[in-house]
């Protein structure tokens, strides 16, 4: 019974401290970003790997979200002979919930664990501490690129979506299911409004800091993990929880930042 | 003698769960002089080193560099001592996704404010004076072994340091390289004036190039003396030391 309590005391106590470091870990982060020098061509290459290589995932699951929308949308809305509904159900339904998230967590499986993986493995063959050695800040120099590339990305990766959902949205609601092509688009520019798209920005610029967060502190504090094994097995078992506590996060982030902004 | 120790290190303790790894080590490092570490392996040789760099913190006891306490200063503190530590780490620890050109390049180009030319210069020097030149667009896991101490030490020296660490530069490199590298040291050490501390098991070579000899056993630093000191010393521990890496040869006592 005691072991029980002891246990749970020191569960307790790591997981506190684990969040404090988590929390350190953003504090420095945001104000490396913030400090001087600025170099441009790192950001530019992370942009390109978070941002530039997962267009074609966002395309790809943006059109068939897009489609499934369409498709369910238009039998539902058909039942009360409001099909002429479709294309602001469709918009909104993409541009308030389903871009910021599906985005997020799309760039969380491609990115987010590559960034996880990537820091990690620095960190266990003491490239961190090499950098530090060097008096070279591994926040300003390794982290601060991802969070700032995160923050361009997330927005345009979201933008891209909720266009390709709408299109394929278009393409079944309209050229499969034969609604009509004018109401389609003008129930959209009727019904949506600047806060909409603006809750979706403030959604997908939240997510973007999220993700590149827990991502980028699994990674960078893997020595420090208890009972996920050491070395590759390590980095393996931070890189799974990087992403299913990101994922947990976008969706329980997704509900306060809805309740918040409603 | 006493007032010019840069590093010096206080009753440091640290264990690792129930494993009691450095049990109260005192030692200083005298500035403009090379301090070679000895031991068994193990027994936490590359620790200290890292208590040094202020890489670790100890359970006890304090590291003190340039007469500041690592653990008690600032971030900014900190960063400004290490401004003048050249590092090799025992393992290397290149950058493994960017070439040699840019893992010698990259304190140059994050730390100072010369040109690319300049950078270029600089590094194909350093990398000659290494033995490494036309490796620069190799990665560090397409090199041996030996060519990453050799590509590590580059780095570690590519802005002239006023402290340098070395763990093992020798180690898997063949005889005739590491004395070319110990001609490099004392070289480098002559124009440069820098204070090294250098762990290594290449004794009694390392001899040739050390001021002072520390023997790290069972956590605790036996003495910190004079290579002929060191090899003349009557402690038991020592003498043992010295005769197993040496044979009895070198120990006057026991010639028969
Ligand atoms: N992070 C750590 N966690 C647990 N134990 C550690 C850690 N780092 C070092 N040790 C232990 O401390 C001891 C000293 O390690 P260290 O690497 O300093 O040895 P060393 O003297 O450099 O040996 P070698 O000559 O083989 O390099 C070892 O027994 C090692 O198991
Ligand atoms: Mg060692």
């Amino acid at each position: 019974m005691l072991n029980y309590f002891e246990k749970l005391g020191a569960d307790t106590l790591y997981h506190l401290n684990q969040t404090g470091r988590m929390g350190i870990f953003l504090f420095y982060s945001l104000l490396s970003i913030i400090r001087p020098p600025y170099k441009i061509f790192p950001i530019i290459k992370q942009t390109y790997v978070i941002g530039a290589l997962s267009i074609f995932v966002i395309i790809f699951t943006g059109a068939f979200s897009g489609m499934v929308l369409g498709l369910q949308g238009y039998h539902t809305l058909s039942k009360f002979g409001a099909e002429g509904l479709l294309g602001s159900a469709v918009a909104l339904s993409l541009i308030r919930e389903l871009g910021p998230v599906l985005a997020a967590l799309m760039v969380t499986g491609r990115a987010g664990s590559a960034i996880c993986a990537e820091i990690g493995i620095m960190r266990i063959s003491e490239q961190v501490d090499a950098l530090e050695c060097m008096a070279i800040d591994p926040h300003k120099y390794i982290i601060a690129p991802k969070f700032i590339a995160g923050i361009i990305s997330l927005p345009l990766l979201t933008a891209i979506f909720d266009v390709t959902g709408i299109m394929g949205g278009y393409l079944v609601g309209v050229g499969m299911l034969g609604g009509n092509a004018g109401t389609y688009f003008s129930s959209m520019y009727k019904d949506v409004e600047f806060s909409d798209i603006y809750m979706g920005l403030v959604k997908s610029l939240c997510f973007g800091v999220l993700i590149i967060w827990i991502c980028a502190s699994k990674g960078y504090y893997v020595h420090l993990n208890r009972g996920g094994g050491f070395g590759a097995e390590g980095v393996s078992s931070a890189t799974t929880n990087a992403v299913v506590l990101s994922s947990v996060s976008i969706l329980l982030f997704d509900y306060f930042l809805t309740s918040v902004l409603l | 003698m006493n007032d010019n120790a840069i590093v010096e290190l206080i009753d440091i303790k640290k264990s690792f769960g129930s494993q009691q790894v450095l049990r109260g080590v005192n030692l200083r490092i005298m500035e403009g002089k090379t301090t070679v570490i000895v031991g068994g392996s193990g027994q936490g040789k590359s620790l200290i080193i890292k208590h040094i760099l202020g890489l670790v913190t100890p359970d006890s006891g304090r590291a003190l560099v340039y007469g500041k306490e690592l653990n008690k200063i600032s971030k900014k503190e900190l960063k400004d001592i290490r401004t003048n530590f050249g590092v090799l780490f025992q393992n290397s620890a290149l950058f493994d996704s960017m070439t040699v050109y840019d893992n010698v390049a990259l304190p140059l180009r994050e730390r100072t404010r010369i040109t690319e030319e300049e950078t270029e210069r600089i590094v194909n020097e350093k990398l000659k004076m290494m033995d490494v030149e036309g490796t620069n667009k190799k990665y560090p896991a397409q090199l041996s072994g030996g060519m990453k101490k050799r590509v590590g030490l580059a780095r570690a020296l590519v802005l002239d340091p006023k402290i340098v660490f070395f763990d093992e530069p020798t180690t898997g490199l063949d005889a005739a390289k590491s004395n070319e590298i110990y001609r490099v040291f004392s070289r480098t050490q002559k124009k440069l004036g820098y204070t090294s501390v250098i762990v290594s098991h290449d004794v009694p070579k390392i001899f040739k190039l050390a001021d002072y000899v520390a023997l790290l056993h069972n956590g605790i630093v036996r003495d910190c003396l004079t290579p002929d000191e060191f090899q003349l010393s009557d402690d038991p521990v020592i003498k043992d030391y010295v005769e197993t890496t040496m044979g009895p040869v070198y120990s006057s006592e026991m010639e028969v």
